[in-house]
């Protein structure tokens, strides 16, 4: 029992889920709201059991996963993350969905891959977290099944992604071969032994390739705006929360502890899609007019910030992508709490930028909190999110790269302009039509608590959250 | 000092401006003015209880907040006057906007008193990476205030407002993390302290250039302002004009001359040409307008080249007069602009050609409007000729060709607004809705005469103005001291002595 004690935020979600299932199977639609609320209960639960011996036990299983304070910051975002794409679902899918009570089923098998993507420390648990993860994410792309859109997102996600999982095979194959071990440890001891092989060099690149279709960093980003637009609107809140934070926490222990010694290598490549995502994000988004569509360019477009933090490669660096993810999700998730309340009229969903007109007028209150989270993603101060741009930018200067960092800061400002157009279409032009009234207090509430938190109140945890980002990532180096 | 007094001034408008969203719009004109005022009295009780002989740094407030970020806040002479700026400008904005914005009262007032409280940040922190967020948070205010109260072209120039000093700003940032690296403290007055090598002062020196060159606003990357003052709401180009150009001139005087001293030295050409540039083209510029409040805008332009010219001068008499320039700027140009807000409210057009006359029907009017001309075109007696004449002087002791540029400007502002001044208020009127317009009604004497008293104070009796920042201007000199220019206007004894070194004819000057 002792040895398990590390797992048990893992065994609760695995345990819980199986059950959950049953409970799906045996009640049905009429328990949708009992297994959605009871698999919130268990995120949580997991969420409180990481205190303990799954933050500081180290490896087990033979240096399979670590418990370990990174693995165990990123499951806190995680958990929590999740539970809110189920709140997020609530009153979404009770319309002509049969399978409305799997939905929270498989967002907790997916919080399983998530667990173990983040403390994955050998190449095959890294795999096998990784497609736990997607193979749930799989169905959930498409689970308003009827809906074309939402079928073809689904179908897309799929073969695109198994492409990626195919070319992270072949990497990680590469680099067994190679090495002939799959523990980090043994990878990095291999790349320290002087000069690195070719064929260890491509399998790096094999391995960084897949990681980054997973984190949709360019220019392996191209399913992910497809995707975002077609999935469910509850779905796309968690793929651009969760996994996000999940894919982005693996790709930096990868870097750091499995491929170390060839930091020179990796570094080059992940400079690139930093840069290639920051650009690309911030010129791609100019003509959307689907709001599902922009933030998923904002996304790709945050995940090349995090990049520049993990670029720099050192402690203050992974720490202060930890940091940014951290807020980072606060504010997709946020600001797409408010995309599920877009209603016209008639109750039907809507997801043009034009819509939002005039939002200001009608809804003083919701077109205040999405311009938070915008301006927030955004990066300008007063707001929160402008801290772990702050963050990246200074571990990207302190390692010596001032080049670098002024080439994301520029993007940053070209970025700005989508963000601020968005305020535009809400303050300043003529009211569209206004919204119906989406009663859900939770979800309200959430809106509520995260445009507080990204709001310069936030700067009130700085302190802690850096303390605990800074103590987390030292754990890697 | 028990109580914290910056503090309280920073969070009495955030307090109210909260207050505004949740109430009507009458009230909300009230809660804003009332706040304003309890803001002016806190400022003016700061004057009084401000040394100008004891420490540099009074009212100094510090909570650490995490590693090297602190709320630290603490005032010298020269933010004491710019907060003396920003919180006797604000409440005469309300008034400003009291009839004349009828749309989204509570949100407008709120997003006014946002303003406020970052301004003032701006002025009291004393943490680098505070300033930033201070300075930086003005951005979204402003572009509401663009945006949602401004004329027909208001979207264009809020993009253009935004993205222009955005991108400025964010260059300062890096180079404000590569300053805390090096020094390891984020402690504006530590840094001012602190000696960077001359290499990476150069570079520090551009990145800050960056930012500061496009919010004061330097020629060539002043079109932003244009725009800008344009399309504003008049209380917004009040602002603009009276407080957020001052961010530029403040950012100069408190990191670039004393972090940089010798990064500002290399660029002393540089910066001298700008200014001299500036002065010359914008005044030409101005003079061919068509429209008052563009015409008043690259006015600014013009003006704050004197700023630039005084800074760059490194002596006493240049940022002492790039000083009180700042502050008779601020209130002569927001007086330009509510005098222009004044006519426009009756007859909603900007364009010059439309009025005259108004000396006839508007007195009281033309009374006012001339005298806040002499005042920009720099009359001695008024806060224009103190600035101007010390910025000048503190420039042609350290370049002839400067003072030169900077006195040409000096004669074509008098042309371009003496020429306003005539077609607007002397002759005919040429339209007949313009000969019936009444005279300033109570409200607006409210608004303009304080700023006259203050502007003819400031030209009378400038001691009280000059005092406070005479200590911090001296305590940069000594910084600057090694590199200021030595110039090129002193008297030398002989022809002869032209042929001597260099040595020699520096101690000839003394």
């Amino acid at each position: 029992m002792g040895r398990l004690a590390p797992l048990l935020p893992e065994i609760i979600l695995a345990v819980g889920g199986l059950v959950l299932m049953m409970v799906a199977a045996f009640t049905g639609r009429r328990g949708t709201t009992l297994v959605n609320w009871l698999a919130i209960a268990l995120l949580l639960v997991a969420t409180a059991a990481l205190v303990g011996a799954p933050s500081h036990a180290g490896p087990i299983f033979d240096g399979l996963i670590s418990a370990d304070l990174f693995a165990s910051f990123g499951k806190a975002v995680i958990y929590p993350a999740a539970a809110v794409a189920i709140i997020a679902a609530h009153g979404w899918f009770e319309r002509g969905t049969e399978h409305a009570a799997e939905y929270a089923v498989l967002i907790v098998f997916a919080a399983v891959g998530m667990s173990v993507m983040v403390s994955a420390t050998s190449l095959i648990s890294l795999y096998v977290g990784l497609e736990l993860n997607s193979l749930a994410g799989y169905v959930l792309a498409s689970y308003t099944r009827h809906d074309e859109r939402s079928a073809e997102a689904g179908l897309k996600y799929f073969v695109l992604g198994a492409l990626a999982s195919g070319i992270l095979l072949y990497g990680i194959s590469l680099l067994y071969g190679f090495t002939g071990t799959t523990s980090f440890t043994g990878v990095a001891a291999a790349f320290g032994r002087g000069t690195p092989t070719l064929g260890l060099l491509f399998g790096l690149v094999f391995l960084l390739a897949g990681l980054a279709f997973k984190i949709s960093a360019v220019p392996f980003h191209m399913w992910t705006p497809d995707v975002y637009e077609g999935a469910p609107t509850p779905v796309t809140t968690f793929f651009a929360s969760a996994p996000k934070v999940a894919s982005v926490l693996l790709a930096v222990r990868v870097c750091v502890d499995g491929l170390g010694p060839a930091t020179d290598a990796w570094r080059q490549i992940v400079i690139f899609a930093a840069l290639a995502s920051i650009f690309l994000g911030a010129v791609a988004a100019y003509g959307q007019t689907n709001i599902k569509r922009l933030l998923a360019y904002s996304s790709i477009n945050n995940v090349g910030f995090a990049l520049i933090g993990l670029a720099a490669g050192t402690a203050q660096g992974a720490s202060s992508v930890l940091f940014y993810m951290t807020v980072y999700v606060v504010m997709t998730v946020g600001a797409f709490l408010c995309v599920l309340w877009m209603r016209d009229a008639d109750g039907e969903r809507v997801e043009t930028i034009a819509s939002l007109s005039g939002l200001s007028q009608t809804r003083p209150a919701f077109a205040a909190a999405f311009a938070i989270f915008m301006f927030s993603l955004a990066g300008v101060p007063p707001l929160f999110g402008f801290w772990p741009k702050l963050l990246v930018f200074n571990a990207a200067v302190q390692a010596g790269y001032i080049a670098l960092a002024v080439a994301g800061i520029i993007g940053a400002v070209i970025g700005a302009y989508y963000y601020l157009k968005i305020v535009k279409v809400m303050y300043m032009d003529e009211p569209a039509p206004a919204y119906s009234r989406v009663r859900e207090p939770v979800q309200g509430a959430l809106v509520f608590f995260a445009a507080l938190a990204v709001s310069p109140l936030g700067y009130l945890l700085i302190a802690p959250l850096g303390a605990l980002s800074d103590r987390a990532a030292g754990t890697l180096f | 000092m028990g109580l914290p007094l910056l503090t309280i001034l920073i969070a009495v408008p955030l307090i109210a401006g909260l207050l505004c969203l949740f109430v009507r719009a009458q009230a909300a004109r009230w809660i804003a003015l009332v706040a304003t005022l309890i803001d002016l009295a806190i400022s003016v009780w700061l004057w009084i209880a401000f040394d100008p002989n004891g420490a540099q740094w009074q009212f100094v407030e510090h909570t650490a907040l995490a590693g090297n970020f602190a709320w630290a806040l603490g005032i010298d002479g020269i933010a004491l006057m710019l907060i003396q700026l920003t919180a006797f400008l604000m409440p005469i904005c309300i008034g400003a906007s009291w009839v004349a914005i009828q749309k989204r009262v509570p949100e407008y007032m709120a997003v006014f008193l946002l303003m406020e409280a970052l301004m003032l940040g701006v002025f009291a922190a004393q943490d680098l990476f505070l300033f930033y967020v201070f300075f930086e948070g003005g951005l979204i205010p402003m572009y509401l205030i663009i945006g949602v109260w401004g004329g027909v072209e208001r979207i264009k120039a809020s993009y253009k407002f935004f993205l222009y000093t955005f991108f400025g700003s964010v260059l300062m940032l890096i180079a404000m993390i590569y300053m805390v690296g090096v020094s390891g403290t984020t402690s504006i007055p530590a840094l001012m302290a602190y000696n960077f090598t001359p290499e990476a002062q150069t570079w520090l020196f551009l990145a800050f250039l960056a930012s500061f060159a496009v919010k004061l606003p330097m020629w060539p990357v002043h079109t932003w302002l244009p725009d800008a003052h344009v399309q504003a709401p008049t209380a917004g180009s009040v602002i603009l004009a009276g407080i957020l150009l001052k961010l530029g001139g403040y950012g100069f005087i408190r990191f670039s001359l004393p972090m940089f001293p010798q990064g500002s030295a290399e660029f002393i050409p540089l910066m001298f040409v700008l200014s001299g540039v500036a002065v010359v083209y914008t005044s030409l510029v101005a003079l061919v307008q068509t429209d008052m409040k563009k015409l008043i805008a690259y006015s600014s332009v013009a003006h704050m080249a004197f700023v630039t010219f005084g800074l760059f001068a490194m002596n006493q008499q240049g940022i002492e007069g790039a000083m009180i320039v700042m502050l008779s700027h601020g209130l002569v140009s927001g007086a330009l602009f509510l005098v222009v807000g004044v006519i426009y409210d009756r007859l909603h057009t900007r364009e010059i050609a439309k009025f005259g006359g108004l000396s006839n029907n508007m007195p009281g009017y033309a009374l006012l409007f001339m005298l806040f001309t002499m005042a920009s075109v720099g009359l001695p007696g008024t806060s224009g000729f103190v600035g101007e004449f010390l910025s000048l002087m503190g420039t042609y002791r350290a370049s002839t060709w400067g003072a030169l540029a900077g006195t040409t400007g000096i004669i074509l502002s008098a042309a371009y607004m003496l020429w306003l001044y005539w077609r607007i208020c002397f002759g005919a009127a040429r339209t007949p809705e313009a000969a019936v317009m009444p005279d300033l009604s109570t409200r607006e004497w409210w608004l303009l005469a304080p700023i006259a008293l203050a502007v003819l104070w400031m030209g009378i009796y400038p001691e009280s103005f000059i005092r406070p920042i005479r200590n911090d201007v001296g305590r940069i000199i000594t910084r600057l001291d090694h590199v200021a220019p030595a110039g090129d206007s002193h008297l030398t004894l002989a022809k002869g002595a032209m042929h001597m070194g260099g040595d020699d004819h520096h101690g000839a000057m003394h």
